[in-house]
């Protein structure tokens, strides 16, 4: 009884958080636009019995899917968006390993304060931080000010509203994400088996790379999953840091709800989005699977 | 303990569904009163104020189409305004609690009905143009003294655009202006609905592009005043509260507004009161004190907008009153032109067409 309400929980909450508004937005991704409140049709009347929701049923089509086919904004977005994604998941990677490399070889004692300044930034709000990032990369902001002052550039860098930027911010955002999950990878590991590396001949390098990153794998996967899906999303980072050149399927789809007032056809892309996001996960874990039974 | 913590939940979740009755809720546009005002409110009448702003009609549309904003009064401007009353997301104003309607002017009064019959569902706020804010000193370094600071050449030619490029022009993300703006630069009917004219907007847009530092409908105020950028396409009073900001930083910023002189768009933002909205009673006083004389003087002494209330010019300093920005001539006035909404199917052309500018794609 109590294992069942054990596994219970979980399913619960998958359900309620995820599979319960997943539907409420694949059927909206099936209907119609109209002018009301909300600004669809159908809407489901169950005033009307059984008779009202066979007649919902056949409102629904998948006119919607189909017109995202007809202009290439959609899919180049969507291709922009994995690019941006993939390139700020690998900077994150770069930039978060040595950081959590270095917190899992100090002396003990210093750990808890290192942990405490990665999740510092937390306290204070997300978009708060993203507004300074304007103020710090402006063409008269703290950077340029600092370049100029110290004779490295002549004339202000323009970095606010390009895509570096972004790339800037997303990493900023995201990097305690893939620190967290490489840092516990790290300090799990037995530090004897670096040392009977060295005994047997290999550099330190060699170690590393033949020890190190192979144990910290599972870390390095967890962190770049945790940066990349809801990088792939983004709306805010770019809208606010980037210009408007940046193009990403967040704010097609921002575009979609909000300025053509198309709920359906947002939802449309939003579910598109999913599949994208859900697919090679679901293919990912399965091969992981796979070799776990082909090893044990 | 439990059941304590059972029933405090209860309390809490039923205290944020059926909002204080004591409470007003505003939705304004960012920067858009004297917020002396807003103390003065809950003196004066006892109740609560809670004033919220945004600054782009779409995300105040979603809200009102999503339906239970929990809003008691909302701003959008004219043509959004008359498709949400046709969604039917606004109540009929009381007219008898409104004894304040008697300070309203009739030429506006006019011009807001061709989106609100009767003026049924809404009071006139402020109204104002879309126009150019330019960075005086700067511009005619670049341009020379005699740079059209008053006409759409300014940015929507290409050879001067070049110019001024690199030290910064923003338009408004705003395409239901923007489009229109382009459209009476070459000629065209700016409230025109056929996708093939619309369409010409492009090739005006499509040389400038690679000039205009940034759609954005806020923040070209700060950058502005601040002289980071040397010309925005924006909205009247934003740039005039532009000048301002750049007069009291003292930081040899001179910033001017103009409507351009082949025609410039004039809007409307209107007061109304959500269908569901929790306090319909506490939003007519709200409107009633907004349509006071002196407190609608006093917010237009702030932002440097005109509204459509005549009682309250007598209170006006001679700032407002006597700015031809802000009051222009009659002979300004009939150069000025309004929209009206779009259909939906056209607005997807717009939006279209507006990312592809926008984006390149």
């Amino acid at each position: 009884m109590r294992r069942l309400i054990l596994i219970f929980v979980p399913y619960l909450w998958l359900l309620a958080l995820f599979l319960v508004p997943f539907l409420i937005v694949l059927k909206i991704s099936l209907s119609d636009t109209a002018l009301a409140i909300p600004p669809y049709t159908p809407t489901l009347d169950l005033g009307a019995g059984w008779q009202g929701v066979k007649d919902f049923l056949s409102q629904l089509d998948l006119e919607n899917f189909q017109f995202l086919t007809t202009d290439d904004l959609y899919w180049k977005a969507y291709l922009s968006s994995l690019q941006i994604a993939v390139i700020a998941t690998l900077l994150t990677l770069l930039v978060g390993y040595p950081i959590a490399y270095g917190m899992a070889n100090a002396p003990d004692h210093w750990r808890p304060t290192l942990m405490l300044l990665v999740i510092l930034p937390f306290w204070t709000s997300f978009l708060i931080r993203v507004y300074s990032w304007m103020g710090i990369l402006s063409g008269e902001g703290y950077l340029n000010q600092f370049l100029m002052w110290t004779g490295l550039i002549s004339e202000p860098l323009t970095i606010l509203n390009t895509p570096v930027a972004v790339y800037i911010g997303i990493v900023y955002t995201y990097l305690p994400f893939m620190i967290l999950p490489i840092y516990a990878a790290l300090e799990r590991m037995d530090a004897s088996l670096l040392e009977a590396a060295e005994d047997l001949g290999c550099s330190r390098l060699q170690a590393f790379w033949l020890i190190t990153i192979p144990l910290s794998k599972n870390g390095i996967i967890a962190g770049c999953f945790l940066v990349f899906i809801p990088t792939i999303g983004e709306f805010v980072i770019p809208s606010l840091l980037g210009g408007s050149q940046t193009l990403m399927i967040g704010k097609v789809l921002w575009e979609e709800f909000f300025n053509n007032r198309d709920w359906p056809v947002a939802s449309a892309v939003a579910v598109i989005l999913l599949l994208i996001l859900i697919i090679p996960i679901i293919l990912f874990q399965r091969n992981e699977q796979k070799q776990r039974e082909a090893e044990g | 303990m439990r059941k304590m913590i059972l029933t405090t939940t209860a309390t809490i979740a039923l205290g944020a569904l059926s909002a204080n009755a004591q409470e007003v809720r505003v939705y304004n546009w960012s920067d858009y009163i004297d917020e002396d005002l807003l103390d003065k409110f809950e003196e004066e009448t006892g109740l609560d104020l809670v004033y919220d702003v945004f600054d782009s009609n779409e995300v105040l549309e979603t809200k009102m189409l999503a339906g239970g904003s929990g809003y008691d009064v909302v701003v959008p401007s004219g043509t959004f305004l008359q498709r949400q009353i046709s969604a039917g997301a606004f109540q009929k104003l009381d007219k008898s609690k409104l004894p304040n309607l008697d300070n309203m002017w009739d030429v506006v009064e006019q011009r807001t009905a061709q989106y609100d019959p009767d003026n049924a569902y809404s009071i006139n706020y402020m109204w104002g143009t879309t126009g150019l804010g330019v960075n005086v000193g700067k511009v005619t370094e670049l341009l020379g003294e005699d740079a059209p600071i008053d006409s759409w050449e300014l940015v929507f030619d290409p050879e001067n655009m070049e110019k001024l490029g690199d030290c910064g022009v923003h338009f408004l993300d705003a395409p239901a202006e923007m489009i229109p703006a382009a459209l009476k630069y070459i000629g065209e009917d700016p409230d025109s609905h056929d996708p093939e004219v619309i369409a010409k907007a492009e090739e005006i847009y499509a040389p400038i592009r690679p000039h205009i530092q940034k759609f954005h409908s806020s923040e070209y105020i700060n950058a502005l005043a601040n002289g980071d950028i040397c010309v925005a396409v924006g909205w009247s009073g934003d740039i005039l509260q532009a000048r301002d900001r750049a007069d009291e930083a003292d930081n040899g910023v001179e910033i001017a507004y103009n409507a351009p002189k082949e025609g410039a768009q004039m809007w409307f933002d209107q007061m109304a009161i959500p269908v569901d909205a929790p306090n319909p009673d506490g939003a007519h006083t709200f409107l009633n004190f907004i349509m006071d004389a002196q407190n609608m003087a006093a917010a237009s002494n702030y932002v440097y907008y005109a509204n459509g209330n005549k009682a309250s010019q007598d209170y006006l300093i001679d700032d407002v009153i006597g700015d031809p920005a802000i009051y222009p001539s009659q002979e300004a006035m009939d150069n000025l032109f309004t929209t009206t909404p779009y259909p939906i199917k056209v607005q997807r052309v717009v939006t279209r067409l507006w990312t592809k500018i926008k984006s390149g794609t």
